[in-house]
């Protein structure tokens, strides 16, 4: 109790140094739970594109980018027949431009593909898809941005498309992009008979093993992985992951020198009272310990202040409308526990030198000489 | 000096002694104690007197483990002070220090403040809580106990620094200056309350100071100079 007491005591006496503390900490903590939640939101949206109505996904082996995946079409037609296969939709992936808007990501799909078959059409008719070579379909949000309605003629890259449709789904990147016939695709972004990737729906999941092995066999340049394979070991999510961690990171790490700072100056200012204690039996980890404890409730304070901050700015970012679907306000658990974990370990690292200079302090000089 | 004029004249145990004691500061430069011994038995009350700068603090801090002679042999209840394990079982269990200055923590309680040497030693609160009470119900602070020591008089926060040094029920009482702050009356009334309490305790009052009217209260009296302690004549 009486610890407790000169701990909170302590961080009373100088209020505005300990909420700055706490608010450096805390925009760390807001800045890094934002940052990795969105991206945990844009990767399972992306995983989202690859796994509707699907469970694995063929694509070429050894690729940075699944944008630069060739498949071969004949490779979709022969997956397509093996028995254990429901269905196999090749896709293909493309970026593209137009005014004012510099990336529109572009689906090439077969009319079977359960995105087109299973999104709600907000206008057009699903069955009029891939009856003519420039008919596109965008998503709700694409057509927003670009101006479009029904039956009207955009421009898009270096052609001019005619919708044919708009369309709602519940992932961002899709209600954000163009839906075009796959062969109209591979025209346009030059990739002939091929796909970025083969997305195949099991009749039996449990076959989803020896599928992958049949993959390996007869085509040595593809890979096949479970969508939750996929997400954990394609190098872009990696790297993104990676980034945002990263980035977090940072931010937590200047909210520890922030920590640092100030438990260095709560230290250097009272020398004497840290002699006291000294001589009235303290020994050097119980000193260690106090000076941590009030570190380790600074970045406490400070993580709860910057969850609550970052769970509120991802709920205003929900609302943007052109963040629709990159945002999930769901923190993750394993995100809140690593957020909470990297805090308390900055605020810790942040007391080390403190706690190791108020642990050197001789009493007998500080009570003659102070 | 004849170490014998330091020699503590009861027949009781010793139980702080200081033999050829050496200490310096600033390497070397100021030399404060120069081969000085000293003796006090268990339970007496022994005055060091003595200019400002002859070495009294230096000596109690020495007593109190606070710091090291550069020379001869300090022990406290037969044990010298070298490890910090010893260190830590003598500042908890075996000394209490009150100084001139109250060295209190301003922001804590009269109650806080009297408990934080149970808390390093580990005392749990009840009995904790119990020896407080006893304490001061005997300074007559008990009224005093939620108080923050801001609001406390001088003589208040001398005599709650007098119960935080007692808390631990240690066998030695290291007292530097202990009225040196205080005004006459309150000096007198807090000297009164030391005398009783070390009494009553049973223990053993080594007190550095620099008024001749209070330490001729105590049962021996001693001069510091020269770096050395010697037995007043007047005083035998």
């Amino acid at each position: 109790m009486i610890y407790l007491r000169l701990i909170v005591t302590n961080l009373r006496r100088h209020r505005i140094r300990s909420f700055i503390s706490i608010a450096g900490i805390a925009f760390s903590v807001a800045a890094m739970l934002t940052v990795v939640t969105i991206l945990q939101g844009a990767i399972g949206m992306f995983s989202g594109i690859l796994s509707s109505d699907s469970e694995i996904i063929v694509f070429e082996r050894n690729v940075s980018d699944l944008f630069f995946s060739n498949v071969p079409a004949a490779a979709a037609e022969q997956i397509a027949g093996w028995p254990m296969v429901l269905h196999a939709d090749p896709v293909l992936f493309g970026i593209v431009s137009s005014a004012d808007h510099p990336i529109i990501t572009c689906f090439g799909v077969t009319a079977a593909d359960a995105r087109i078959r299973k999104a709600t059409w907000l206008e057009g008719d699903r069955l009029a898809f891939a009856h003519h070579s420039d008919d596109v379909v965008l998503g709700e949000r694409a057509a927003e941005f670009l101006g479009a309605r029904l039956d009207d003629h955009v421009p898009i890259g270096h052609g001019v498309f005619h919708v044919i449709g708009i369309l709602k789904t519940a992932n961002g990147f899709e209600d954000g992009g163009v839906f075009m016939p796959l062969s109209s695709a591979q025209g346009f972004f030059h990739k002939e008979v091929t796909s970025s990737v083969i997305t195949v729906k099991l009749r039996n999941k449990d076959d989803a093993a020896s599928f992958k092995t049949m993959v390996k066999e007869k085509f040595p340049n593809l890979i096949g992985l479970e969508s939750a394979e996929f997400t954990r070991s394609y190098s872009q999510f990696k790297i993104l992951k990676a980034t945002a961690w990263a980035v977090g990171g940072c931010g937590l790490l200047l909210g520890g020198l922030g920590v640092a700072n100030t438990m260095i100056m709560s230290v250097f200012t009272r020398i004497r009272e840290i002699a006291i204690l000294r001589v009235n039996g303290f020994s050097h980890l119980q000193v260690a310990a106090m000076i941590f404890g009030e570190s380790g409730v600074v970045s406490l304070l400070g993580a709860v202040l910057g969850l609550a901050t970052g769970t509120c700015l991802l709920f205003i970012l929900k609302q943007v409308p052109a963040l629709h679907g990159y945002v999930d306000v769901t923190v993750q658990p394993f995100v809140l526990l690593i957020v909470i974990l990297l805090a308390l370990i900055t605020g810790i690292a942040g007391a080390l030198y403190p706690a190791a200079y108020a642990m050197r302090i001789r009493a007998v000089e500080a009570l003659r000489f102070e | 000096m004849n170490p014998s004029t330091t020699q503590a004249s009861s027949q009781n145990r010793i139980v702080v002694r200081a033999e050829d004691v050496w200490k310096s500061y600033d390497d070397g430069a100021i030399e404060v104690l120069k081969g000085a011994n000293f003796e006090a038995a268990e339970g007496q009350t022994v005055a060091l007197c003595g200019p400002s700068g002859c070495g009294k603090s230096t000596l109690l801090h020495l007593f109190g483990g606070l710091d090291s002679p550069d020379r001869g042999r300090v022990s406290v209840n037969g044990m010298e002070i070298n490890r910090h394990s010893d260190l830590l079982r003598l500042l908890r269990h075996e000394v209490g220090f009150v100084f001139q200055l109250h060295n209190l923590i301003p922001d804590l309680t009269l109650e806080e403040n009297c408990l934080i040497p149970t808390v390093a030693a580990g005392i749990d609160r009840r009995t904790a809580q119990a020896r407080l009470r006893q304490l001061t119900d005997r300074t007559g602070l008990t009224h005093r106990l939620g108080h923050r020591i801001q609001k406390l008089s001088g003589g208040e926060r001398q005599r709650t620094a007098l119960c935080r040094a007692l808390m631990n029920k240690p066998k030695i009482l290291l007292a530097d200056e202990p009225t040196g702050s205080l005004d006459e009356s309150a000096s007198a009334a807090v000297f009164e309350l030391l005398l009783d309490i070390v009494a009553t305790e049973g223990a053993t009052l080594v007190m550095a100071t620099h008024d001749h009217s209070l330490a001729e209260r105590c049962d021996r009296l001693l001069e510091m100079h020269g770096g050395r302690i010697h037995e007043p004549e007047y005083a035998r």
